[in-house]
């Protein structure tokens, strides 16, 4: 009895606040804009039995969804996200791993330390982290001032509203969660296989990329979902660095929800993002099954 | 005692550095007594005298950490009862869609969990203000807390509980008075994270708070989308401040816990 309820909690909680809305995002995007409240046509009059339902469903159509092929502003709005979120993991991943490759080679007793100083920022409020960035960045900021009175460059970098801040935002704010798992799955491997590797002639770059990399793998491809998934939907770091010719999905989502107020163009936006992250999210839920698996 | 080679100690040198730098140059700024956020005029402590007599600041605050408090609390007994049943309950009907929809938030985009819950509450209609962001942040938070709980209870020796069963005690009892003692530590930092978390969120509350439920981080992104501001820079300081001490506290915390269960450990041990 007691493990029914304790299973029924969380499960009817999950089903009515993360189940059923997507399927409500679903029915709004095959929706019309409507000068009404809710601003959207057809909505379902159930006191009108059999007809009401009748009628709703034949209010519904796959118009939004048609529309978002033919403007252009939303195929490269997708298309920018995903060249961004690839681009990003990557340099994310190659800012990280010696962050993490160094930490886990650290003598034991700074491991704490230098685990919690990756934690302390990942605590820290992402908002203000982002933020933290425009007083560096623009043009009379820290980074060029810096610059300009090193005399490396004579005339201030434009680098804030760029695609470049953007880049920076996200390696920055998305950092711990990839070092995080890369550091777990670093600090397991075990020295006697590089020193083996060694005694047997491979030279130390070879050992790296035949051992080390190999026996990271499940902290790259954790840390990398982690990264990628979140970064395709991302809204504040474009808009508080990128500027306006920066393009991403989560910003078009947003105005045309809180501008345009288009909802069912909005819900059409989300479930065609979702549609592009549901393979990448399925994989990274069963590459954490199989980790937790494995520990047992 | 091993040795850092020259190459692991610049990585982490630069690494740091790159971590650090960006939140000192912001605390340095909130105590510059310049308009001008970049030009240095001389130190002032003037912006943290203006940030404590906004009142739309305070209030602000205020709402936040309600949602904080009352979300965490909630996502940390659904988070630590999800994660009890999936490692410890067995099979049961629908199990793997309940991870699916249990881990699923941790990675889903906010704009969609937004998105998909104010038209759920509009749907159904629930006015918009604190309770519509208290239940969506409870949902985004119980995933932080299954995750943290679940790796806690995949690590400690199940012969423990089975001992209690075996002793007569009731499945209530034995999770009361062994395995709940066990995976406190991790229920703590599952709360701790959910309440950070609740306290950062700028996009979710945005689409679920209502005109009189204004969040600290909707503020912040109002007055900073158009440029820096050197109140802000005041008010980062402080929060940033804040989690410091939380964070160093809470492992000084469990680090003492740690090694008093070890001594203990060591004194039962044969």
């Amino acid at each position: 009895m007691r493990r029914a309820a304790l299973i029924a909690l969380p499960y009817m909680w999950l089903l009515a606040l993360f189940f059923v809305p997507f399927l409500i995002v679903a029915k709004i995007s095959l929706s019309d804009i409507a000068l009404a409240i809710p601003p959207y046509t057809p909505t379902l009059d159930l006191s009108r039995g059999w007809a009401g339902l009748r009628d709703w469903a034949a209010g519904l159509d796959f118009e939004n969804f048609v529309f978002l092929t033919t403007d252009d502003l939303y195929w490269k709005a997708y298309l920018s996200s995903l060249k961004i979120a690839l681009l990003s993991t990557f340099l994310t991943l190659v800012v990280g791993y010696p962050i993490a490759y160094g930490m886990s080679r650290a003598p034991t007793e700074w491991r704490p330390t230098l685990l919690m100083l990756v934690i302390l920022p990942f605590w820290t409020s992402f908002l203000i982290r982002v933020y933290s960035w425009k007083a560096i960045l623009a043009q009379e900021g820290f980074l060029n001032q810096l610059l300009l009175g090193l005399g490396i460059i004579s005339e201030p970098l434009t680098i804030l509203n760029t695609n470049t801040a953007v880049y920076i935002g996200i390696v920055y704010t998305y950092l711990p969660f990839m070092v995080l798992p890369l550091y777990a799955a670093l600090e397991k491997l075990d020295d006697s296989l590089l020193e083996a590797a060694e005694d047997l002639g491979c030279s130390r770059m070879k050992a790296f990329w035949l051992i080390t990399v190999p026996l990271s793998k499940q902290g790259i491809i954790a840390g990398s979902f982690l990264v990628f998934i979140p970064v395709m939907g991302e809204f504040v770091i474009p808009s508080l660095l990128g500027g306006s010719r920066t393009l991403m999905i989560g910003k078009v989502l947003w105005e045309e929800f809180f501008s345009n107020r288009d909802w069912p163009v909005a819900s059409a936006v989300a479930i065609i993002l979702l549609a592009i992250l549901i393979i990448p999210i399925v994989l990274f839920i069963k590459n954490e099954e199989k980790q937790w698996e494995s520990d047992i | 005692m091993r040795r850092i080679s020259w190459f692991n100690a610049t990585s982490l040198t630069l690494g740091f550095a790159f971590l650090y730098l960006p939140m000192i140059v912001l605390i340095v700024y909130s105590f510059n007594s310049n308009k001008l956020v970049t030009v240095w005029a001389g130190f002032s402590t003037k912006w943290y005298g203006e940030l404590f007599h906004n009142e739309a600041f305070l209030d602000a605050a205020w709402v936040t950490l309600r949602v904080a408090v009352v979300s965490s609390t909630l996502a940390t007994v659904l988070g630590t009862a999800a994660a009890y049943v999936l490692v410890r309950g067995g099979r049961f009907f629908g199990r793997t869609l309940f991870s699916g929809m249990l881990y699923a938030p941790l990675v889903m985009p906010d704009v969609i969990l937004g998105l998909s819950l104010l038209l759920l509450f509009i749907s159904v209609g629930l006015d918009r203000g604190m309770l519509t962001i208290i239940l969506a942040h409870t949902t985004f938070s119980m995933a932080y807390v299954a995750v943290v709980v679940t790796s806690r209870l995949v690590a400690f020796d199940r012969s423990l509980e089975e001992a209690a069963l075996d002793l007569g005690c009731t499945r209530w009892d034995a999770f009361k008075s062994v395995t709940l003692p066990i995976i406190a530590p991790a229920v703590i930092s599952g709360w701790l994270l959910g309440f950070t978390l609740s306290l950062d969120d700028l996009v979710i509350a945005s689409f679920t708070s209502g005109p009189s439920s204004t969040t600290l981080p909707i503020k912040i992104f109002s007055a900073v989308r158009l440029g820096v501001s050197p109140e802000i820079n005041a008010l980062s300081a402080i929060l940033i401040a804040i989690v410091t001490v939380g964070v160093i506290t809470t492992s000084l915390v469990s680090k003492r816990a740690i090694t008093k269960r070890q001594r203990e450990e060591n004194r039962a041990g044969p």
